[in-house]
């Protein structure tokens, strides 16, 4: 099948990073797309864990709300909130964070505080939730967003949620931490920090993309990896099946 | 031992101005019917803590009746911004409030350490993230046995917490079940407690759906119980209803605008009486 959207190249792309048997948790919206559409193809095993509770949850339809009642109701357990964050993210049970963020800089810091300055904000975004410490808990984080200049910058205002640091070794030195992001999967491409400046490089162009295209829709001068990989096209089954997935979703959020 | 109270009776009892307040519930049991009486009955000048405002916070914003919140994400779930939260922090209306923000891990520990009577709740939390230097309620300690640099947030000690819940019994205790966020933490943290419940039956421990390992939040820790039918509506009680999506993305529009928010509001709360709101 060769008819698809980027959208959908970017969410098939997403939902290959998770391997089957991963324990995720996964931040709502893209995450949360990616990750049941990972748990309906290749990873019938992966367990997904979101922040309200639901360990090892298999929701029918894509929650709206972090904590719909599909999500609790299709879970083989619901704990307390302090629990989920205490026992099961800090105390390490959790392999992999899925997060999308509104800005990302080239140190994979991500942005969900604000746009401007503190004080007097020009943009009042809804702040940190639970990233930052899935960020700095889970063993590694995949990180998905739409590509664009706007959400790619140098520099992020506010780093809300630890990639590498303002400098690149914001983790250096720290016990008990995640290797934090490995991935960052857009529409365009993905990519992955440099293993030792830790700036993110691209690895893979999504088919139809140039580096161009790339380079417009990236706020620092973006680099590629030295053999940059195509990235493999989606699969007619996972493109049926995300569409189901969506088909049913709204459907059900618009109160049919 | 609680007290079986109309929705109106508890909220003017335990909601006083300037008191600092906590109406929890994590997506699912958020206590709209007692946010509306809180509403109706003008209070001013709250401190105002929940892990999501959500829509509730964002109507007692915009109604004038918050000083300070405390939060760690400040979003209308799954649709956009908080409209009235943004515009009292970018524009000051409709006037200026002070925010103190958190991560959920921060305040699901501080709730936990204010119901375990601690002053403080610590964990590994915060690395390399600039909310500490935003927010001064955030400190590191070192580990006295490992020397691990750890976060430390106060804990939470509202005035008064308010919860929904499925259902309570003659003696006032209460069953919440589903997700159930901080519930249990924010009634114990809390100086009072108002616990808005869907139904009273005779007795819990007689109830088909009890178990050794409900969660039970016993008469004795609360302080006052309300009937309040659909109490969580717009968001849901989990054997009850569902959450309202279709409503969560229409106050987006409602919201927007100064004006079709204070008609929202004229409509929906000030001209409904409590008993409107399932206060029974």
């Amino acid at each position: 099948m060769t008819d698809y959207t980027s959208a959908e190249m970017m969410t098939v792309t997403a939902a290959r990073a998770l391997e089957n048997g991963m324990t995720c948790f996964v931040g709502i919206g893209l995450p949360s797309e990616a990750a049941n559409l990972a748990r309906l193809t290749h990873a019938p095993d992966v367990v997904l864990i979101y922040e309200s509770g639901t360990l090892q949850t298999k929701p029918e339809v894509l929650p709206l709300s972090i904590g719909d009642g599909e999500l609790c109701e299709s879970a083989l357990t619901t704990v307390a909130v302090p629990e989920m964050f205490r026992y099961w993210l800090q105390g390490g049970k959790v392999n992999v964070g899925f997060l999308g963020t509104a800005q990302i800089d080239r140190f994979a810091n991500l942005n969900t505080t604000l746009i401007g300055d503190y004080q007097s904000p020009k943009v009042r975004l809804p702040g940190g939730g639970g990233a930052p410490e899935i960020a700095t808990n889970a063993g590694e984080v995949f990180i998905t967003l739409k590509h664009s200049k706007r959400a790619f910058v140098k520099d992020v205002d506010f780093v809300t949620t630890l990639g590498f640091g303002r400098d690149g070794k914001g983790r250096d030195g720290v016990p008990n931490i995640g290797k934090g992001p490995t991935r960052v999967i857009t529409d365009l491409c993905v990519m992955k920090p440099d293993p030792a400046t830790k700036e993110l490089t691209v690895v893979s162009l999504h088919p139809g993309v140039t580096r161009d295209d790339v380079i417009q829709a990236t706020g620092w001068e973006i680099r590629f990896a030295e053999t940059l990989e195509s990235t493999p096209v989606p699969e007619a089954n996972e493109l049926e099946i995300l569409r189901e997935l969506k088909a049913r979703t709204d459907r059900k959020h618009a109160g049919a | 031992m609680a007290e079986f109270l109309s929705l109106h009776d508890a909220v003017a009892r335990y909601v006083e101005d300037g008191a600092t307040v906590a109406m929890e519930g994590f997506t699912h049991l958020i206590p709209f019917a007692a946010g509306h009486e809180v509403i109706r009955q003008k209070k001013r000048d709250l401190t105002l803590i929940r892990l999501t405002p959500d829509l509730i916070y964002d109507q007692l914003i915009g109604a004038g009746c918050a000083k300070k919140v405390i939060f760690s994400w400040g979003g209308n779930p799954g649709v956009g911004s908080l409209h009235r939260l943004r515009d009292a922090v970018e524009k000051g209306w409709p006037h200026k409030i002070e925010i103190l923000e958190h991560s959920h891990a921060a305040m699901a520990c501080a709730f936990e350490a204010g119901a375990a009577g601690l002053p403080l709740a610590v964990l590994r939390g915060y690395v390399g993230s600039e909310l500490p230097n935003v927010n001064d309620q955030i400190k590191f300690i070192e580990c006295p046995f490992t020397g691990e640099r750890l976060a430390a947030v106060p804990s939470v000690r509202p005035d008064v917490s308010i919860v929904h819940a499925q259902k309570a019994d003659r003696k006032g205790n209460v069953l919440v079940e589903g997700i159930v966020g901080v519930q249990k933490e924010a009634v114990l943290a809390a100086r009072h407690s108002i616990v808005t419940v869907e139904e009273i039956v005779d007795d819990l421990t007689t109830q088909p759906d009890y178990h050794p390992n409900t969660c039970i939040i016993p008469g004795w820790a609360i302080s006052a119980v309300v009937v309040a039918v659909k109490g969580a509506y717009p968001s849901y009680t989990h054997g009850y209803y569902d959450r309202d999506n279709r409503f969560y993305k229409e106050w987006d529009v409602i919201a927007r605008d100064r004006d079709t928010f204070t008609a929202w509001l004229d409509a929906n709360v000030y001209n409904a009486s409590s008993s409107a709101e399932g206060d029974a």
